[in-house]
């Protein structure tokens, strides 16, 4: 259990495995809400500058393991909920993240850490208002990605698990199982499923549905006049 | 170590026969003597015919450097800089200290866990959180805890490489100058110090003495660890 927002803002995020289309839709809905005159702010999984360099490097170099994998991209979430998500929640911001913990719950799991003690290390995390699921058959999943892209990349394809020497094998059979957490996690922590396989479009019409009724009756940070809507990362820190 | 355990669930994902080794922490504040020592007992090991393997803080190929980038700006926040660490005691424990343990070695660890945890608890860190999150440390065999008198270690700071913003606890600022920030910093510090030591049954050593007498009776404590790890050769003679 995550403990509850207490704060004036409104958290909305997205999960979904690669390939769920949930980035496409936060992104919709993240035009949506500036137009309808929000202070919106958006923030995406694995971005911190401060670790961007450790990350990067340990990825180039296969160094991580499962357990400093895990505590590498909550660092990274700590710096972003720390210096950029809490401070504008508390400022009375709604604040869209492309991933939040229940990603690492899905993929630190899959690669074998204990359940409890990933849920301990981001319990300094709150529940979000609304955290929408996308939820794909894997094989969709996997042909959306696969077509998309050139290659998939070492961790991506969870390489470091051993699964398979293929690729495309190895990542079938790692988002089998971060599937198959999400699913316990949809009671868990109270996901709103949302069908993948639905059009963009009739799945842009729910989120906003459930957006509008999360919103309603409730007042953010103004946004002044004459001001571009836009809070870009760079004005933050 | 035959028996080796773990904090928590430890690492799930590995399968770890055996660890033959000895894991030795020597624990207590800056400038208390702990790399001096850890010198001294490495050279006398060496001379006893034991492999020897040391490591400290900070010193994880994955995060030593992106770790003193952060530490030079001024965004590093308490949640982050916790996981950071804990991030870089991760990757030494299992990529050095567990395959020395599994080699033979005796692996003498300048700090551990307990350190990283008394500066998260000094500046806010919820003692539950911090407590579950080194759920994956292994229990050391032994660990040496050297304790000594906050104005031990400002004449021995002040005498020797100064004193630092870090170890002043400067990010908090309890005073306006290192100094009086030093005292109360490490007062601080010792105070979760003590605490840890029951919690976690250290084994409490005065290091307000001369070095020589500390380190005989670091040497004391650990000839009574190694002898008792080897029963074996002496039945053999029997």
């Amino acid at each position: 259990m995550l403990r509850k927002n207490d704060s004036p803002g409104k958290l909305i995020v997205v999960e979904g495995i690669d390939g769920s289309g949930k980035s496409t839709q936060i992104d919709l809905l993240y035009k949506w809400l500036q137009s309808q005159g929000h202070s919106v702010y958006f923030s995406e999984w694995n971005s911190s500058t401060l670790v961007k360099s450790t990350t990067k490097r340990a990825k180039k170099r296969k160094l991580f393991t499962p357990t400093t994998f895990s505590l590498l991209q909550c660092t990274d979430f700590a710096d972003r909920w720390e210096n950029q998500i809490l401070p504008l929640l508390k400022a009375g911001v709604i604040v869209l993240a492309d991933r939040y913990a229940f990603t690492a719950f899905g993929r630190d799991v899959a690669r074998g850490v204990d359940r409890q003690w990933v849920r301990n290390l981001y319990s300094f995390a709150m529940q979000p208002d609304i955290a929408l699921y996308f939820r794909v058959p894997l094989e969709i999943a996997v042909t959306r990605i696969t077509s998309a892209r050139a290659s998939l990349k070492y961790y991506e394809a969870g390489m470091d698990l051993n699964l398979s020497e293929s690729r495309i094998e190895s990542f079938e059979l790692f988002q089998e199982r971060i599937l198959n957490e999400y699913d316990r996690m949809v009671d868990e922590f109270n996901l709103t499923v949302i069908d993948g396989t639905f059009t963009v479009q009739a799945q842009q019409r729910l989120v906003r549905e459930i957006a509008k009724q999360e919103l309603e009756g409730w007042v953010g940070l103004p946004i002044p006049e004459g001001s571009p809507h836009i809070l870009l990362q760079s004005e933050i820190q | 170590m035959s028996d080796f355990q773990f904090y928590g669930a430890g690492f799930p994902y590995r399968t770890i026969e055996e660890l033959p080794g000895k894991l030795i922490v020597l624990e207590g504040s800056d400038g208390v003597g702990r790399s001096t020592q850890t010198q001294l007992l490495r050279r006398w090991l060496e001379d006893e015919g034991f492999a020897v393997s040391d490591t400290g803080l900070r010193r994880s190929e994955m995060t030593q450097q992106g770790l003193e980038e952060a530490k030079k700006g001024h965004t590093l926040s308490r949640i982050t800089m916790s996981l950071f660490y804990a991030t870089d005691f991760a990757d030494r424990l299992e990529n050095q200290i567990i395959p020395a343990l599994q080699a033979g070695f005796v692996v003498l660890s300048d700090r551990y866990f307990y350190s990283i945890m008394a500066r998260d608890i000094v500046r806010g860190a919820d003692p539950a959180w911090a407590r579950q999150l080194y759920g994956f440390a292994l229990k050391p065999d032994l660990v040496l805890y050297l304790k000594a008198e906050v104005s031990d270690l400002v004449t021995r700071l002040i005498h020797g490489r100064g004193l630092n913003y870090w170890e002043a606890g400067m990010d908090l600022r309890p005073s306006d100058n290192l100094f009086d920030s030093f005292l109360d910093y490490q007062a601080r510090l010792i105070e979760q110090f003590d605490q840890l030591s029951q919690e976690y049954g250290f084994v409490s050593i005065d290091a307000g003495r001369p070095v020589m007498h500390v380190f005989e009776e670091l040497q004391d404590q650990i000839r009574e660890l190694l002898e008792d790890q080897q029963p074996i050769f002496e039945e053999d003679f029997h």
